[in-house]
């Protein structure tokens, strides 16, 4: 019979020996050596059934495909944009997966995004050597215009959204501003300029006090008194 | 001549005060820092990023740059002139050497992930705390490890064995010292880093080195309970 040694919901750091034995599974953020199952990485354990994993705490983002990201056009070539996706990499967007109108041959690419624009996007595909696809086409993929975008930690974005959207729906309906939220940590947000900075502000509370139980309710309360 | 008594009253495998703080960078992926009596390091690390000049780049893995930096007034000494020597050149390189054997850069091709190490003060036995803060920062960054690194450094002075020199005895005049920084990965207990400045016996080295693992583990116990803190109480 194995031996779990770390509690759920525990705090575990690299090289951390999480459990003894052979019935218990290791599972992402973990490795097994012989008999143990070892910490691979900073993170929270989870334990689900005989499956020991890691939630990631911290870190860059890493792309994943399915993903959608907002991004900044870097450079503008023949047969499409190069785009910044605040992670290592740099994506490609080709102009087949740009934008459903007709674009002529030899047109002027940065009449549709120009260099510093940011664009919302959806990963479609990223290889091993960390080349990433990205697609315009989809729902509430678009260029970004006017408002402004803000940077925040990658990993406390799932609290910034939400259960089903609850968080950010929130901050829109009190500050009457349109909220672009990427995987990625950009966020992008357009309202009048008073409700902006509201609006950045409570984003910052969030990712200050997103590890804190009874965070909605923090947040309207302090919308509440804002207004 | 004998080294009857260390010259701070300490125990001869006892190392000086230890304190640890994770996060101590904000616009940094990861940060720590390291004290070990009076030799404090800060390390922050960056990226996995984009790795440019091109030509460094390798498409199997990341790669590690560290960068170690005393400051112009750390050390009781002259003035150390600012920028790279022969010595923070080599101490960087033994760094990387000391935490590649740890991290696992094998997701993030043709990237970089750059450590700095900087020195504010220091007395003694600065790689091995630039060492301990960096594994530390490198945690924090949330890359894959599969342990920490733990540093210290080991040594002789006249016929005694001790753990963590101090700079007086460091430079202990008259007779024979030896000075031996090591590194270990903890939970595996294998060696990441040993080097020497002086003379030792064989026998006297294979004794130096189990007295400085108990050391290591006090490190180890310092470095965990700081990343642990740093993250207390997060849910998801």
């Amino acid at each position: 019979m194995s031996k779990i040694i770390v509690k759920d919901k525990e705090i575990s750091v690299p090289g951390e020996t999480l459990a003894i034995g052979m019935d218990t599974l290791p599972g992402a953020g973990t490795y097994r050596e012989g008999e143990r199952i070892v910490a691979n990485r900073l993170g929270l354990v989870m334990i689900d059934g005989r499956t020991i994993k890691l939630i990631p705490l911290s870190g860059r983002y890493i792309p994943k495909t399915g993903d959608t990201i907002i991004c900044k056009v870097i450079d503008v070539g023949f047969n499409g944009w190069r785009l910044d996706t605040n992670s290592a990499y740099s994506a490609m967007m080709s102009l087949k997966d740009a934008t459903s109108e007709f674009i002529a041959r030899g047109a002027n690419l940065t009449q549709y995004y120009d260099l510093g624009d940011y664009i919302v996007c959806k990963i479609v595909n990223v290889t091993s050597q960390k080349l990433i696809d990205v697609s315009m086409k989809g729902p509430g993929l678009r260029k970004l215009k006017g408002g402004r975008v803000i940077e925040v930690d990658p990993n406390k974005v799932p609290r910034i959204i939400g259960k089903q959207g609850s968080m950010v729906i929130m901050i829109k309906d009190a500050t009457k501003c349109s909220i672009t939220v990427g995987q990625n940590g950009l966020i992008w947000i357009d309202g009048e300029p008073m409700n902006e900075l509201l609006a950045i502000q409570t984003i910052r509370k969030i990712e200050k006090e997103s590890h804190l139980s009874g965070l909605t309710d923090k947040i309207k309360e302090f919308l509440e008194k804002k207004k | 001549m004998t080294y009857k008594q260390r010259i701070d009253g300490r125990g001869f495998d006892e190392p000086r005060k230890i304190e640890a703080k994770v996060g101590v960078i904000q616009r940094a992926d990861g940060s720590a820092m390291f004290r070990i009596g009076n030799t404090w390091a800060y390390a922050a690390v960056y990226g996995p990023r984009n790795l440019h000049p091109k030509f460094l780049q390798d498409p199997q893995k990341g790669i590690l740059r560290c960068n170690y930096n005393m400051m112009p007034f750390s050390s009781s000494g002259e003035r150390v002139r600012p920028g790279g020597s022969r010595r923070s050149k080599e101490i960087s390189l033994v760094t990387a050497k000391a935490l590649l054997p740890v991290l696992n850069l094998d997701e993030y091709p043709n990237s970089v992930v750059d450590v700095f190490i900087e020195l504010p003060q220091t007395e003694a036995g600065s790689r091995c705390a630039g060492i301990c803060a960096a594994s530390m920062a490198l945690a924090d960054a949330g890359l894959e490890m599969k342990d920490l690194v733990c540093a210290v450094s080991v040594g002789r002075v006249a016929d005694k064995l001790l753990v963590d020199l101090d700079y007086s005895e460091e430079s202990y005049p008259d007779v024979p010292v030896a000075d031996i920084p090591i590194a270990i990965m903890p939970n595996s207990g294998k060696i990441t880093l040993l080097q020497m400045d002086g003379e030792v016996k064989k026998e006297e080295l294979m004794k130096v080195l189990e007295m400085g693992k108990k050391a290591l583990m006090d490190i180890y116990e310092v470095q965990k309970k700081a990343l642990k803190e740093k993250y207390h109480g997060v849910e998801v």
